[in-house]
């Protein structure tokens, strides 16, 4: 099973003096086990995009699958299709709770911490197994696993979320996420404000999460993490889909890059400028400084 | 000639609570028309000196100075309005229901007339790029388009202090370059507007005029980018980023290869390809 998306467009304030269409025409498909990057410039769709992947945006027109579940606008009507279930005539409006799909996608916002609300980081961590129907012992287990995961310790269960820094309520507020063990992990901007020791634990807790069969579809602006860590990468421009392709082609593609506001890593091009010069090393290996040097070490030794 | 002093910490300490001290004793001067970049990692206490300094906390012990004035209950309020901020989250700071009553806002507050206000919403909407969104409601702006908002109706005050707090951080590399740029060029207008902005961009600090390094409460380094950046192994200690050429002449030389150290793009490929 995977996400696939069907002509989706989304104009917000629909039918106002506001209305503004921040979706146009958008089709994907993104397969199990994917580790992927939306990037495009401010403004140009991509939190629009990822907020219909747990039904929290419905499509104004087009169709959304996640697994097993559909959801689309009919006649103007919100449809809700579960797949798994047989499909008779008689249509029933609603085959599946959303919770449901947002169990199955679980989405963490841009500044996650905001939403922090409980007296205790336990509490705020539990908050979501409970309302998934997760006993209180059941809860404070799921809790306890995420905080190590984000990689906190114990000791902050105790204390009260406001107390804690910017970079300490992020890793709470994705630890409520994790706690729900969602097969999709979807993040709007993780690492934005992170110091750069907290993106690099934050992007491997990501791809931990990746390698134990999950997928994780994340939005970034931060081309080094797209060098670094996934496998395909979909650029979006004011509503459309630009393309979906591997990092590699993307940033090796000067042709389309000079329409875009995307530059590559500063290694990639400094990989590229050695490989026009002559050096002989692999662009495929190079995903940061270290595998930089590792190639340069390669060729040298040789 | 005595220097003149935009901002002064004097032997400042402050907890959250009573039994934690998140800044000790620090101590900094930021001259007026300074460019300040205070960087460190998270939790170190970048954003409580942001708010100490507007008076949103009060210190434990020691002064704080605001354009000579030794900040007290009674001026607070007078000495706040020569401050402008910009917060991380935009969404926190935002009020108006349109883009237009947005930036105007804080310009109805200082009751400036409104014949004025309408060239001034137009001057700034369109130096941070947003004057095509003047009659859009605020909520349906992306993140870095409401923080460019944000920036507008800070700037359109004419603060004498302007403090960013990782006012960048959300927007794609070419919108921050945008900010920075701009606010370079505002800079370069008023020479005596002073900037503390905290940030976790090695490339803006670089670019700043003066750069102070925190960590866990404590002042650790205190100069000119130079300064601060050439220990790269302290930086790296300190959980913080160091330019490229630096990282990369640690690896190389980590892996026997010290004879290709270069500090351009330029000397690498003469090392190594000719």
């Amino acid at each position: 099973m995977s996400i696939k998306l069907k002509n989706v467009s989304y104009t917000y304030s629909q039918k106002t003096p506001f209305a503004f269409e921040a979706l146009k025409n958008v089709s994907l498909n993104i397969n199990d086990h994917s580790f992927l990057a939306l990037i495009g410039e401010t403004g140009s769709g991509k939190s629009t995009l990822v907020q219909h992947l747990n039904g929290l945006l419905l499509p104004t027109s087009g169709e959304v699958q996640v697994n097993n579940f559909l959801l689309s606008i009919e006649n103007g009507k919100r449809k809700y299709v579960d797949l798994n279930k047989p499909q008779g005539k008689k249509y029933h409006k609603k085959q599946f709770n959303i919770k449901d799909l947002r169990k199955y996608a679980g989405l963490v916002f841009q500044f996650p911490e905001y939403q922090l609300f409980e007296e205790t980081v336990l509490k705020d961590i539990c908050f979501g197994p409970k309302n998934f129907g997760a006993s209180e012992e059941e809860a404070e287990t799921m809790a306890r696993q995420a905080i190590e995961l984000v990689g906190l310790d114990e000791s902050y269960l105790s204390r009260s979320p406001f107390e804690l820094s910017g970079g300490e309520k992020r890793r709470v507020a994705i630890a409520g996420i994790i706690a729900l063990n969602p097969s999709v992990l979807i993040l709007d901007e993780p690492t934005a404000g992170l110091d750069p020791q907290g993106e690099r634990e934050m992007m491997e807790l990501f791809k931990r999460i990746y390698d134990s069969g999950k997928s994780v579809i994340l939005v970034t602006h931060n081309m080094d993490i797209v060098l670094k860590y996934v496998d395909e990468v979909i650029v979006m421009k004011d509503g459309h889909l630009l393309t979906q392709t591997t990092p590699l082609k993307l940033f090796q593609d000067e042709k389309f890059l000079a329409n875009t506001a995307i530059e590559p890593p500063f290694v990639f091009k400094v990989a590229k400028e050695l490989i026009d010069n002559g050096l002989n090393i692999d662009l495929g290996k190079i995903k940061d400084i270290s595998s930089l040097v590792g190639e340069i070490g390669r060729v040298k030794h040789e | 000639m005595e220097e003149k002093i935009a901002v002064e910490l004097k032997n400042i300490s402050f907890g959250y609570s009573q039994d934690i001290t998140n800044i000790d004793d620090i101590s900094f001067k930021v001259k007026r028309g300074e460019y300040l970049t205070l960087i460190g990692h998270n939790g170190s206490g970048k954003s409580t000196i942001a708010r100490l300094i507007t008076g949103l906390l009060l210190q434990r012990s020691g002064d704080i100075n605001i354009l000579g004035e030794t900040m007290t209950d009674d001026n607070v309020l007078r000495l706040r309005k020569n401050i402008g901020i910009i917060f991380q989250n935009p969404d926190n700071q935002f009020i108006g229901s349109s883009v237009r009553d947005d930036i105007a806002f804080g310009l109805e507050n200082d009751c400036v007339a409104e014949d004025r206000m309408e060239a001034i919403v137009d001057e700034y909407s369109q130096k941070v790029g947003m004057k095509n969104f003047l009659d859009k409601e605020p909520t349906n702006l992306s993140g870095g388009q409401k923080q460019r908002v944000a920036i507008a109706g800070a700037l359109a005050r004419h603060p004498q202090i302007l403090i960013m707090d990782e006012s960048t951080s959300m927007l794609d590399p070419k919108g921050k370059r945008g900010i920075l740029d701009l606010i370079h060029r505002i800079k370069k207008e008023d020479e005596n507007l002073t900037i503390i902005s905290i940030t976790h961009d090695i490339q803006e600090a670089y670019d700043s005029d003066h750069v102070i390094v925190i960590a866990s409460g404590k002042k650790i380094l205190d100069g000119t980018p130079d300064e601060v950046f050439n220990n790269s192994q302290r930086m790296i200690d300190l959980k913080l980023d160091i330019p490229f050429f630096k990282k990369l002449n640690i690896e190389l030389e980590n892996k026997g290869l010290a004879k290709y150290k270069s500090n351009s793009l330029e000397s690498l490929v003469n090392k190594l390809c000719r």
